[in-house]
């Protein structure tokens, strides 16, 4: 045959190969999970607290409290023991303690069973609520590595591992990412050109460092929490209430003439002053606490949510239930994602508003 | 009070109708928005995202109160 013309045969890209795959892949490991979660849950139909017999009733409420509490150790399971007693499994964390000018540093399960634990003349126990007393009676400090604690610790040396690496990689390949980079630079980018400059304007580069921190701080234990036994880091309202703080601070630290002149010398009639005046001192203060209540109360719903539609298996106490809640959950779950890293688009968008807001320049029209 | 609980809950209900409606609006004048300039479409998603995280806050400070009373 001279000649045999090409046969228009469809052949795809490698990179449409790749994400044909990917996607393949992603049908296949959601249906994994999807049936080993059922499995999972159809396991243990009972859910009672630790140590008590089986025939109790499943209570929700501790158990998701439980969850989106803090701890002094992490709880990982519960396994049933030899003797038909529920026993948890969970990682003890260091407990560290400041009573009557003493530090007592020990590991959790000193405090197994309910048991006391004595050095010296110091003797503490925990209660059911997890708060550390003297048995005597003095006050005491408790700065223990929690189950909170330890996951922002994760957190952190993730960021440190993702970023220096990120970073190394531009000095090897003269200004070119490579590897963890390649994922990092658009997302430093976004910061830069849809949150910093836009709201900041030409001193932006003096509060990236901060900007940067705040979302990828919040992100990755916004998603760290979403992991199944992962603590409820950015869901306490005392790590929240620290973020904001950090946003006031350096809002109010970088207030100009013309801001601090808008709070307490407001453009408006000399009457309206004593309402304006507080109104305005009170928003200094209000705005941060919007931010604290946000990013607390988005991230702690989603985990009750979730653990709610868990808890559902347990309270109907039926194995047909567990794939219509395990749908319900992979549901939330897709929207607890897209949540995570929108509450760390949005605290760092409103923290670059209100710094820009303090670095109000004069007007150059004198209008009144 | 035996039954704040329960009016914690149906608290909690109205700020979460309160939300519905507020992010049903602010979703309902951005597709309108988008409908009449698809160009814009980038710009106009991004404030609709900020403006519903906004709303979904305010929705959150009510839920955040009906948590206080009833825990």
């Amino acid at each position: 045959m001279p000649f045999a013309p090409k046969t228009n045969s469809f052949v795809p890209s490698s990179q449409l190969m790749g994400s044909v795959f990917v996607f393949r892949i992603s049908i296949v490991f959601c249906a994994f999970l999807f049936l080993y979660g059922s499995v999972l849950a159809s396991e243990r139909p009972k859910e009672p607290e630790a140590g008590q017999i089986e025939a109790e009733e499943f209570d929700a409420i501790g158990t998701i409290l439980h969850h989106v509490l803090d701890n002094h150790d992490w709880h990982l399971f519960d396994k049933k023991g030899a003797d038909g007693q529920i026993h948890p499994v969970s990682i003890p964390l260091p407990i560290i303690l400041l009573s009557e000018g003493q530090l007592d540093v020990f590991m959790s399960n000193a405090f197994e069973h309910g048991h006391a634990f004595q050095r010296g003349s110091r003797s503490y126990q925990m209660d059911e609520h997890g708060h550390i007393t003297d048995t005597n009676g003095h006050s005491v400090l408790d700065f223990s590595i929690t189950k909170n604690v330890a996951s922002m610790l994760l957190a952190v040396v993730l960021l440190l591992i993702i970023f220096t690496r990120g970073a190394k990689s531009y000095d090897a390949s003269n200004g070119r990412p490579h590897g963890i980079a390649k994922v990092v630079e658009p997302l430093v980018l976004f910061v830069r050109d849809d949150i910093a400059i836009p709201n900041i304007g030409h001193q932006y580069k003096k509060y990236m460092p901060y900007l940067l921190t705040a979302f990828f701080f919040i992100w990755i234990n916004n998603l760290l929490g979403l992991i199944p036994t992962g603590a409820n880091f950015t869901g306490n309202i005392s790590v929240t209430a620290t973020l904001a703080f950090f946003t006031l601070l350096i809002t109010n630290f970088s207030g100009t003439k013309t801001y601090w002149g808008h709070v307490f010398t407001p453009h408006v009639p000399l009457w309206l002053y004593p309402i304006m005046i507080p109104v305005e001192m009170v928003g200094v203060v209000a705005k941060p606490i919007a931010l604290m209540i946000r990013l607390f109360a988005n991230i702690t719903a989603g985990h009750i949510i979730i653990l709610s539609l868990i808890s559902l298996i347990f309270v109907f106490k039926s194995l047909a239930m567990a794939p219509v809640s395990l749908g319900f959950v992979l549901f939330i779950s897709c929207i607890e994602l897209l949540v995570a890293a929108l509450q760390a688009y949005v605290f760092t968008l409103l923290s670059a508003l209100f710094i820009g807001l303090a670095l109000e320049q004069p007007e150059t029209n004198a209008h009144h | 009070m035996t039954t704040l609980p329960g009016i914690a809950a149906i608290g909690a209900g109205l700020a979460v109708l309160g939300a519905g409606i507020g992010i049903g609006r602010i979703g309902a004048s951005a597709l309108e928005a988008i409908a009449r300039q698809p160009e814009a479409a980038g710009k106009i998603q991004t404030v609709m995202i900020i403006a519903a995280a906004l709303v979904e806050g305010a929705a959150l400070f009510a839920v955040v109160v009906s948590l206080l009373v009833a825990g």
